[in-house]
């Protein structure tokens, strides 16, 4: 399936995804052609869901990030799909996340600053269906964000 | 703290999905000029709105069967000590992201395995010997979502 052309090609790629396919071909030593048409199997095959822009929510005002880790009463055996179905509908939740462990479920929500996330916390998180507990998690820094696989 | 318009957060929305959208697709899309969407393009890019790109891979084709979040709380304390952690932590190539917070754990780590069994050699080989680790929680990631935040 994979080669190890391919391996060094998704390498260069995660780690450089503005590169173009003329400078990602340069990088591994492919032709410009080899190279897209590797590509373009990789996308095909669905290994390359998309090429996404990262936005800066920091950069747009939104200064506070917080992780909620969110354990649901599991007695009713629709908690989770209630719970995540309003959770989407909450435009400052920016992920959902569930678990085997300790906690069920994480929201990753952003908000301007302490006030404006008091006001998302208790109109549009706590009226969330079936919790059982929750629990915050304030964001300091981001250490290492790169989310490349050991290929 | 960047301003943008309705324009601007389609433009935004739309490269969230894909960024290799050229300035002329998202131009029809939106029915602006290719000049004017490759301005609000490269606004969105210089102004810091747009912080990089980021390669979207099926972990699954690719053999990583296995997310594992690991919230960390290390045993001692001090400047020296957190440096010499996140130096530690960022340089495990297994570790995909570190995230310092603040509340029941010092640190957030996104870590890949193969499957469960190279989970476990990942945690005894690399996490467990990191400088001044203390108690580790770990919750294996059963599905994720990434909802496109409040540019609607």
């Amino acid at each position: 399936m994979l080669d190890d052309t391919d391996r060094r090609l998704l390498r260069q790629y995660q780690h450089a995804p503005h590169l173009g396919p003329a400078e990602l071909a340069e990088r591994t030593g492919l032709t410009p052609a080899t190279c897209a048409r590797r590509l373009d199997r990789l996308r095909n095959s669905g290994i390359i869901r998309a090429n996404r822009a990262v936005i800066d929510w920091r950069a747009l005002g939104y200064e506070v990030e917080v992780s909620l880790r969110v354990s649901l009463d599991k007695t009713d055996p629709r908690a989770f799909d209630e719970f995540i179905a309003e959770a989407r509908n909450v435009p400052e939740v920016i992920e959902i996340q569930t678990f085997l462990g300790r906690v069920d479920l994480r929201l990753s929500v952003i908000a301007r600053d302490m006030a404006h996330y008091q006001q998302i916390y208790r109109s549009a998180i706590l009226t969330l269906p079936h919790i059982a507990d929750i629990e915050a998690l304030m964001h300091v820094a981001r250490i290492k964000s790169d989310e490349g696989l050991p290929l | 703290m960047i301003a943008l318009d309705t324009t601007d957060r389609r433009i935004l929305r739309l490269l969230a999905g894909d960024a290799t959208l050229s300035a002329s697709a998202i131009g029809r899309r939106l029915g602006l000029s290719q000049p004017a969407a490759w301005r609000r393009i490269r606004k969105l890019h210089e102004s810091g709105a747009i912080r990089g790109q980021r390669l979207d891979l099926d972990h699954e084709k690719l053999g990583f069967g296995v997310t594992v979040f690991l919230g960390v709380k290390l045993a001692t304390k001090g400047r020296v000590s957190l440096e010499d952690f996140e130096r530690a932590v960022t340089a495990i190539p297994e570790v995909q992201t570190v995230e310092h917070i603040l509340g029941l754990y010092d640190y957030r780590l996104r870590v890949v395995a193969r499957d469960i069994a190279d989970f476990e050699r990942v945690l005894r080989r690399r996490i467990m010997t990191l400088p001044g680790l203390g108690n580790v929680e770990a919750n294996v990631l059963l599905t994720e979502e990434r909802r496109p935040g409040p540019i609607g």
